[in-house]
């Protein structure tokens, strides 16, 4: 009997001890480049308004073109539907958009990425983005096909922001010692990040391709992973009065959330007046977004803007 | 007897090993479980510390770890700051409109109060029409019972009340549901380019049963201060019957025989401005079957997908409480920062002298 238990006792502190190792050794991998790097970010100063009002209407044009995004969107052929609306509807507002796709679909211009993984997907896309358009654009966005985006603002919150130092933005989320950007919110690099991260994608015990080492880890946690050991830190992306730009939620879901919580303030609680995307549409809901953003509005509001963004070509919005 | 204790042994062994195993597995899952309560996820973490503070965010790290500098940017502490709305208020004081919004007592809490809290407090006066007083919403009691059939005598009770108690207090008088949301600004910018001496109202134009057209009454109609006069007048003279339970074809009609003009509330390019529904049934191509009504009441060509509305659309309607806040955010808050929007359309004649008056004051590269 005594000798039964004490090998009872003897498997339990076996099993703990197995259980504990794996799981340090899953975090080691997280956490190991936590201390590594050093990370500055160097915050240039946007003009302010007594110094917009003196810039000339050429000057902000030029300063406007300085932010040059590059688009990519992944999609599966199921997402067809909200592909097309995304296709004619906010990416025409981006320098360049591309989709990259899991397989080929018919009618559909795509970039196959010949995986279904998603976050394979990623890395691939990720990894052409940088090889092919390194010297085009400073700036690149990652989105879903649900969601919808305005570079303008995008390119409002990026103002003071240098593109040659790492920046890793969006909405984040924190899992134990891991801040990662949420691929639902949108994701945003500078080309310092993105030549980092491609330094780093060729090296499999740093950025591998299968992350976790039991179970699956999601593509945007296993990216933080990868920008981690590069000293490429993920920040939450605010306004001035501290609202999410990034939203990954719809305006009608924040609405409806707002009208329970805090029915007084509903408008005023809710989101950005600056956002920068949107998550969880419809195709539908795409175009009465861009309608609603990008041509409804009340005459007699006007504003002296640091920046101007021309409507883009092959678009009525 | 040595086998039997070698059999004993064996056994007993086999028995520990399978408790070792019990044990082990046991101690296993424990230990899982524990591990993913302690570092389980936390979830969005909004920080909840002052944004001012550069280094806030990191105050459990190491010296090493805090990032210099901030996410917010200092180009506008608030987001409307650099917005100039002199043109609006120059308006709001020029075109002068009442509005009343038909509601009734079982709506005013589930409908009207979302009204009050968005649109309503852009006109210059605003009243809701319910058959019964209310004097904590409030609204007024038109003495009158509630119904679709009530619908056309409410309307002419309304009216009669603006009239007698307000008349000199506006210049045009708007009448609105209770899921009707209006864009006043735009509203004014329409009817400032007319006289409200002048027989005249405005709406989306249908044209069936009356030879100008007649008003929808969910989208809303605005009528000059003479078309009121000319209203009221109608009945006391008996030009117009009282009984009807279409109120805006009723109303139509009476227009017509008392000569106010049913205008032209489309923009400059050609687009309606008043909306019997909500955007998303007119942008989307093919959202309303080609066997609807609404295509051969229009009086103007009715369009659908993006060529639809107006960038300076007046009303929707069938707007229920959500997408009334929803509007409210896509119209007065959210917007794309520096855009130049295709459609600029001219101020006003008048307003713009007064205006450009204003500016010479200011920064003339200013437009």
């Amino acid at each position: 009997m005594l000798s039964e238990s004490s090998s009872f006792l003897k498997g339990m502190m076996l099993g703990s001890i197995f259980c504990a190792l794996i799981t340090m050794l899953g975090h080691i991998r997280i956490g190991h480049g936590d201390r590594r790097h050093q990370h500055k970010h160097h915050h240039l100063q946007a003009p302010n308004k007594e110094d917009i009002l003196k810039i000339s209407q050429d000057e902000r044009m030029e300063l406007s073109k300085s932010f040059r995004v590059y688009c990519i969107i992944l999609v599966k052929p199921k997402d067809v539907s909200l592909w097309a609306a995304v296709r004619e509807t906010w990416t025409k507002h981006c320098d360049k958009a591309e989709f990259f796709s899991s397989e080929n679909v018919k009618v559909f211009e795509s970039i196959n990425m010949e995986t279904d993984d998603m976050w394979l997907m990623m890395r691939k896309a990720y990894k052409y983005a940088f090889d092919k358009y390194r010297d085009q654009y400073n700036w690149f966005f990652l989105a879903r096909p649900t969601m919808f985006a305005i570079m303008e603002n995008l390119k409002y919150f990026l103002l003071k922001k240098d593109p040659s130092q790492p920046f890793y933005l969006g909405h984040t989320i924190k899992s134990g010692d891991l801040e990662y950007v949420s691929v639902e919110g949108g994701i945003v690099l500078s080309i310092e990040s993105m030549k980092r991260l491609n330094s780093l994608l060729g090296i499999p015990e740093k950025c591998p391709e299968q992350g976790g080492m039991i179970w699956k880890i999601s593509e945007d946690k296993q990216l933080a992973v990868c920008l981690k050991y590069a000293g490429v830190f993920a920040e939450n992306a605010e306004d001035s009065e501290g609202k999410d730009v990034f939203n990954t939620k719809s305006v009608g879901l924040f609405i409806k959330e707002a009208m329970s919580n805090h029915p007084n303030l509903v408008v005023e609680g809710c989101c950005s007046d600056m956002a920068v995307t949107f998550n969880g549409l419809t195709p539908n809901q795409m175009h009465v977004m861009m309608y609603g953003v990008y041509r409804l509005r009340a005459f007699g509001h006007i504003f002296h803007d640091a920046l101007v963004f021309l409507p883009p070509n092959g678009s009525d919005n | 007897m040595s086998e039997i204790h070698f059999r004993e042994m064996a056994s007993k062994s086999w028995l520990n090993f399978l408790t070792f195993l019990c044990g082990s597995a046991i101690g296993f899952v424990l230990c899982s479980q524990l591990f993913s309560i302690l570092l389980g996820e936390q979830g969005d973490t909004q920080p909840d510390i002052l944004h001012n503070d550069p280094h806030a965010r990191h105050a459990d790290d190491n010296g090493q770890n805090h990032l210099e500098g901030q996410m917010n940017f200092n180009a506008d502490s608030s987001q409307h700051k650099d917005e100039n709305t002199d043109i609006a208020e120059n308006l709001y004081q020029k075109v002068k409109i009442l509005c009343w919004v038909m509601t009734g007592p079982q709506n005013l809490e589930k409908k009207a109060k979302h009204v009050k809290a968005t649109w309503a407090q852009r006109c210059n006066k605003v009243l809701f029409m319910s058959s019964e007083e209310d004097k904590d919403f409030p609204a007024v009691g038109l003495k009158t019972r509630e119904g679709r059939d009530q619908l056309y005598w409410k309307t002419i009770k309304a009216f009669q009340y603006v009239h007698d108690h307000y008349l000199e207090d506006a210049d045009w008088f708007m009448k609105a549901d209770d899921d009707t949301y209006v864009i006043l600004e735009n509203l004014r910018w329409l009817l400032s380019k007319y006289n409200p001496e002048e027989p005249i109202y405005f709406g989306r134009r249908f044209k069936p049963y009356v030879k100008q057209g007649y008003m929808s009454g969910g989208a809303g109609y605005v009528l000059s201060k003479e078309a009121l006069k000319r209203f009221v007048d109608a009945f006391k003279t008996d030009k117009c019957t009282h009984s009807s339970s279409i109120e805006d074809l009723a109303l139509g009609r009476c227009m017509e025989i008392i000569n106010v003009e049913a205008g032209d509330s489309r923009d400059t390019i050609g687009k309606e401005t008043f909306h019997p529904f909500v955007p998303e049934h007119h942008l989307i191509r093919g959202y309303l079957p080609r066997t609807f009504w609404y295509w051969n009441y229009n009086y103007y060509p009715p369009v659908e997908g993006p060529g639809c509305c107006s960038d300076l659309a007046v009303s929707f309607h069938y707007v229920d409480p959500t997408t009334m806040y929803e509007l409210e955010y896509l119209v007065y808050h959210l917007r794309p920062y520096g855009y130049l929007y295709r459609y600029q359309p001219a101020l006003p004649e008048n307003i713009r002298k007064e205006v450009s008056r204003d500016y010479k004051k200011e920064d003339p590269k200013v437009k």
